[in-house]
């Protein structure tokens, strides 16, 4: 006699089973998606490289007298401040240009969630990348300490708050604009090309001057590479930030939360 | 268990989906059958929370979609096999999928080995995969975290001969345990062998549904005979709707009727017999070709 396995039966799942996925689990979710296409991988090993290679090209032409941690650790936050944001948009974009929107949304619902989680990530993402930049800069400065560089180590904490406070924004302004847009070149191009725009307008147009000392993320972001902000400069940041996070950041979670998912 | 109550989408002036209305019970496969274009693909987004309607509504296990908790544990969702990243392996794909659920790894390579995706595979990058692959995955997806109910939109696109009996069997050996699937398809053949129950749409109303027996049986009559037109002008004369079919004309119309039409008419039949399926594949054809069919049927 042969015995035959009952398959098991599709059981009715008790309710206290089935809890909403915490924002912590999400973001680890939306950070694992972060790396996990080539794409995402590339850009990340791009943005390492480039930091890598701009403490290269200092410890060969700047003055030995230049070549401190401070010295160091600025101009590495230079590539990643540009390119990190482009992740931003890819993690937001993507979902829509690859279609796994469609995945996503239907495991969870309440997109709003998936947002806050993509940011959560994208911020985390920007404190690593200071925390490369502090690894370049250590790694720089103790090269240039043993090739008759200054290899001083000084570095005033305001600093590294500015430099948090910087990539943070840089990350979150670039998810806004895929948030706004929804389409991978249309944000990648909005972002770097429309600041820009604004500097060289700013600077050519006269009565575009004045606001353009508010208006313009190229002037009100400079005063943070330095340890030393004022409370005018601080006011500038902000509303230059008003104009290009949230206002995008809340027009595109609006148009992000209506859309039609197909 | 799904339940749609007069469902409606409008986009502007067109209306893609109107009233519809249609219950899925445990232990049932329901086909969702409608030409290309019919309102399927919109209705099954609008009950999964992705398209918001414009009326109606829909509940998923006694809830609206969207106020499920952690949906995948309750529906399985394969809406469009190629909504993967391109850029991620198959695993990588589930294991996701895995993680925003709360669901055992382990479960990625189960599901994986359920639909026949190998090591090999799973390992490649969804980009590299066959249309018949991607639904592999779809459907390993959809299942992955053991839900009671699932909602699978044209899911047989795409695989081979071996891959739909595959699948027939899966489904049926799923609904067998307890399991609700609604599945969509544009062949009336394809679902014809797995479900319980039909529901036809066409141009975004619904125009039949009940028991797949029951459907299938009150498909009319079909007639031939050699001289065709002949016959045509008997029955119509005898007052019965007559339509041509694939293989003859169709008539609504008990095999009776027609039969004594066309010995009053002196016309020799060389076929009449139930019409089966034909019935139903007709109405099908119809569907397409404009509103006069969905009368019909009323």
């Amino acid at each position: 006699m042969t015995t035959t396995a009952t398959p098991p039966a599709v059981a009715p799942r008790r309710r206290s089973d089935v809890r909403r996925p915490s924002l912590l689990r999400l973001t680890g979710v939306e950070l694992r998606k972060l790396v996990d296409t080539r794409a995402g991988l590339w850009l990340l090993i791009t943005i390492g490289l480039s930091a890598a290679v701009i403490a290269v090209v200092q410890l060969i032409w700047t003055p030995d007298a230049e070549q401190t941690f401070a010295n160091f650790f600025l101009p590495s936050m230079l590539p990643i401040g540009l390119l990190l944001p482009v992740l931003g948009i890819l993690s937001v974009t993507g979902e829509w240009s690859q279609r796994t929107a469609l995945t996503t949304y239907a495991l969870v619902p309440r997109r709003g969630r998936v947002v806050a989680a993509k940011l959560a990530a994208m911020v985390l993402a920007a404190l690593a990348s200071v925390l490369v930049s502090l690894g370049v800069a250590a790694v720089g400065t103790l090269v240039a300490g043993a090739t008759g560089g200054a290899g001083t180590w000084r570095f005033e904490a305001s600093l590294l708050l500015h430099a948090v406070v910087l990539q943070v924004a840089n990350v979150l302004m670039g998810a806004a604009f895929g948030l706004l847009l929804l389409n991978t070149p249309l944000a990648i191009v909005g972002f770097l090309l429309l600041p820009t725009l604004w500097t060289i307008l700013g600077g050519m147009i006269r009565p575009l001057r004045e606001p353009a000392g508010w208006l313009d993320t190229g002037r009100t972001m400079e005063p943070l590479l330095t340890p030393d902000v004022t409370a005018d400069q601080w006011a500038r940041f902000a509303v230059s930030l008003l104009v290009w996070l949230v206002v995008p950041l809340v027009a595109g979670l609006v148009r992000t939360l209506r859309r039609e998912v197909s | 268990m799904i339940s749609v109550e007069h469902l409606t989408k409008r986009y502007g002036r067109h209306t893609a989906v109107d009233d519809v209305s249609f219950r899925c019970e445990p232990g049932t496969v329901t086909g969702f059958l409608g030409p290309n274009g019919a309102g399927k693909s919109t209705t099954m987004r609008m009950i999964c929370g992705l398209t918001p309607p414009s009326g109606g509504g829909a509940t998923v296990a006694g809830r609206p979609y969207r106020e499920l908790p952690n949906p995948g544990l309750e529906v399985g969702v394969l809406l469009d096999a190629s909504a993967q990243h391109a850029g991620r392996t198959g695993r990588e794909a589930l294991t996701v999928a895995a993680a925003t659920m709360g669901v055992d790894r382990r479960q990625v390579a189960a599901k994986l080995d359920l639909v026949g995706l190998n090591g090999v595979a799973a390992k490649r990058r969804v980009r590299a995969y066959s249309l018949g692959m991607r639904q592999r995955l779809g459907l390993a997806h959809a299942m992955l975290g053991d839900p009671r109910v699932l909602i699978l939109d044209e899911p047989a696109n795409g695989l081979d001969p071996e891959g739909i009996f595959w699948m027939r069997g899966l489904l049926r050996d799923y609904a067998d345990r307890g399991g609700t699937v609604l599945l969509s398809s544009h062949l009336l053949r394809e679902v014809e062998a797995v479900a319980d129950r039909l529901v036809v749409i066409g141009g975004g109303r619904i125009v039949a549904q009940g028991e797949k027996d029951e459907l299938l049986a009150g498909g009319g009559t079909l007639v031939r005979a050699r001289d065709a037109a002949a016959l045509r002008g008997a029955l119509e004369r005898a007052g019965l709707a007559v339509t041509d079919g694939t293989d003859g004309l169709l008539v609504r119309a008990a095999a009776e009727a027609v039969g004594q039409a066309a010995a009053d008419a002196g016309v020799a039949l060389t076929e009449l017999r139930a019409a089966g399926s034909g019935g139903l594949e007709q109405l099908f054809l119809t569907l397409t070709a404009g509103a006069s069919t969905k009368e019909a049927v009323r």
